[in-house]
């Protein structure tokens, strides 16, 4: 099973050490493979739970990013981590 | 095969397989690792990434008490890279497809990813290069942690190969089975040339880039006496060298005859000669080569091998062996001199911009008084073990001697109300081993009961030369006239003072200076064990009147050239095979 959405960085640092770290704390609670595609003219694609990998993204504060995750509990991983996104990590703004 | 020259250091012979040391402030040469060892590196890299954890955790919890969560929170991405399983993995996959150590694997992949930071545009993402180098540090310093906890339990003979070696690493060495030393960088007065002529084994120092060059696992051949290392030597070279060993083992049985034979010139002049070591377990070899006493017991090794501060029983523990191992021969005791080393400098806050002219040796204990204390106290209870004295280091003026004898003054007393026995006419002595005690020695005889040379740090701090920067390395020379003119006039404040002066710095165990020591009216040596046969030898074949001459010939010198000269040709005189 597999299932995809694609999100906007829309905190004002971006994608930045914390919610980095939060992202992965919940990519890793889940059983599915999780990668996160970033387009644009520095494109990547990374490990969504491997830190060092999602960081090296450098997804900046408008940057599109697309979450895709593979396995049992695919759509469930993908609601909640793009929930993350769509809270701003909890920064506010 | 290869042959590589390097400064020769310590004598000797070794023949062993090589144990590589990194160090991890600098670039992580590529090793080779045969196939049979490489799980062994993957069980190392998850090993020092658990003890990274652990640190991290640690330093996370103490920041945020500090500093609050905000702070502390920083850790937290740490935490996430050593917990990386996709980073981990890649780190696993360089160790195996490359054959390699876990510490090149670590610096190889970490690197991968800081370059990358390092090229982005935003400045955020950019300063996170800061992380992961503060990262691979982490994991390396844990890593070549592990080596050293290696090289204090090994189990067949090794020789040691590093950048440099540390006093703490040294501290903690299997004195059993290492045979030998080669490093990088460093000089004849070097702490690892230090350490092997103590132990009596072969060193090679400033051998370049030595530790990129050989992989551990290579068969080495450590040539002190020639200044020569060989990697995976050919049957022939290895045949050649076990013959050298034979014939230095040989040569060292027929000095070894002198061990037992007084330091007395022909005309029935005697000297003391003596051992400096670093620990208590150095004081049966310094016996067996003919030292009547301990002129210099360095009790630093105490700090650096427990990385702590010892408490005052672990201070007594190890001067009660030491105290039992000397059975009554004399033994001089030196206070701390801890603090312009890489050890002590790592662990301040803020470390010093020059070490060796900063809070360091008995400044520091005058700061730490406390500590200072705590070291009195154990030395003056084993006092009562047998006959020792005990010595203050890095004296400068007279307020700090007296402050230091003031303290030593309060221990007695509350030693005293404690009613625990001690002895209150313990000797007391100074180094003199800056120019200004030097200078003013004739003061400072009056005030103590003994002097000692520390002829390394008096050098250094006349000459203004730096003994362990290769590029002025040359510079220092204990053949300076004016170091000469700072030892002939403290011996002579001696003298007057009738007080016994010794020197215990490496120029007492170099028998180039043997007859102008002599000469000048010293009355003790004190020098690593290995070099007592040869300078008892010199004592015994020359008379006292003749090395007055030699003295008051060098002293009309105005280069240290000439007295070099001089003194090797006076030497040969006496021992044509000396040098």
């Amino acid at each position: 099973m597999s299932s995809s959405r694609v999100i906007f960085v829309s905190n004002k640092l971006g994608l930045h050490a914390r919610p980095a770290m939060q992202f992965v704390d919940l990519a890793n609670q889940f059983k599915s493979q999780i990668m996160v595609i970033k387009g644009g003219d520095e494109p990547g694609e990374a490990d969504g739970k491997s830190v060092m990998q999602m960081i090296i993204l450098a997804a900046t504060q408008g940057t599109e990013l697309k979450i895709t995750a593979d396995g049992e509990d695919a759509d469930t991983a993908v609601a909640k981590l793009a929930e993350l996104f769509e809270n701003k990590f909890g920064e506010g703004e | 095969m290869e042959i590589k020259k390097g400064i020769g250091v310590s004598p000797g012979v070794a023949i062993c397989t090589a144990v590589v040391l990194d160090a991890e402030d600098l670039l992580i040469p590529k090793r080779t690792i045969p196939d049979d060892q490489l799980d062994r590196e993957v069980d190392r890299l998850n090993h020092s990434l658990h003890e990274s954890e652990f640190d991290l955790q640690k330093l996370r919890e103490q920041v945020t008490d500090s500093h609050g969560k905000e702070i502390g929170g920083i850790f937290d991405f740490h935490l996430g890279i050593v917990r990386d399983k996709a980073l981990i993995k890649q780190i696993i996959a360089e160790i195996k497809s490359q054959k390699t150590t876990a510490e090149y694997a670590v610096s190889v992949v970490t690197r991968k990813y800081a370059n990358q930071f390092a090229s982005m545009t935003d400045r955020y993402f950019q300063e996170r290069v800061k992380d992961v180098y503060d990262i691979e540090r982490r994991i390396l310093k844990n890593l070549i942690g592990q080596k050293h906890e290696d090289l204090a339990h090994l189990t067949s003979d090794v020789v040691v190969i590093a950048h440099d070696l540390l006093p703490s690493q040294t501290a903690a060495l299997d004195r059993i089975h290492v045979k030998g030393f080669a490093t990088d960088v460093g000089g004849r007065t070097s702490h690892t040339a230090i350490v092997a002529r103590a132990m009596g084994i072969p060193a090679v120092v400033g051998m370049g880039n030595l530790t990129s060059e050989v992989n551990g696992g290579d068969i080495v051949i450590i040539d002190g006496g020639r200044g020569m290392v060989i990697v995976n030597p050919d049957a022939d070279q290895l045949a050649e060298f076990r013959e050298d060993a034979k014939k230095i083992v040989l040569m060292e049985k027929e000095l070894a005859l002198l061990a037992d034979l007084p330091a007395e010139t022909l005309d029935k002049h005697h000297v003391s000669v003596q051992a400096n070591i670093e620990s208590a377990d150095d004081i049966p070899e310094a016996i067996k080569r003919g030292a009547e006493g301990i002129g210099l017991y360095r009790t630093e090794f105490l700090f650096l091998s427990l990385e702590r501060e010892p408490t005052e029983e672990d201070h007594y523990a190890a001067y009660e062996v030491a105290m039992k191992n000397i059975g009554g021969r004399p033994f001089v005791i030196r206070t701390l001199d801890l603090g312009a080393d890489k050890y002590t400098q790592a662990q301040m806050q803020n470390p010093e911009r020059n070490p060796f002219l900063g809070d360091r040796s008995i400044r520091m204990c005058l700061h730490d008084i406390p500590m200072f204390k705590r070291q009195l106290r154990a030395i003056l209870r084993v006092s009562v073990l047998g006959d020792l004295r005990i010595m203050f280091p890095m004296i400068c003026t007279l307020m700090e001697l007296r402050q230091a004898k003031m303290i030593l003054n309060d221990v007695m007393e509350e030693l005293e109300d404690e009613e625990i026995p001690f002895n209150r006419n313990i000797p007391i002595g100074m180094m003199i081993e800056v120019p200004s005690a030097a200078i003013m020695a004739d003061q400072f005889a009056r005030e103590v009961n003994f002097f000692s040379i520390g002829t390394n740090d008096l050098i250094q701090y006349t000459l203004a030369v730096d003994r362990t920067n290769e590029r002025v390395a040359g510079l220092f020379c204990p053949a300076h006239p004016s170091v000469l003119r700072l030892v002939r006039d403290t011996i002579r404040a001696g003298q007057r003072n009738s007080i016994s002066v010794s020197v215990c710095g490496e120029m007492a165990g170099d028998p180039l200076y043997t007859l102008l020591l002599l000469g000048m009216g010293l009355n003790t040596f004190s020098m690593n064990g290995p070099d007592i046969p040869e300078c008892k030898r010199i004592i015994r074949s020359t008379t006292l009147e003749h090395a007055k001459q030699v003295a008051r010939r060098v002293m009309s010198f105005d280069s240290e050239r000439q007295v070099m000269h001089f003194l090797r040709e006076e030497t040969r005189k006496i021992i044509p095979e000396a040098f």
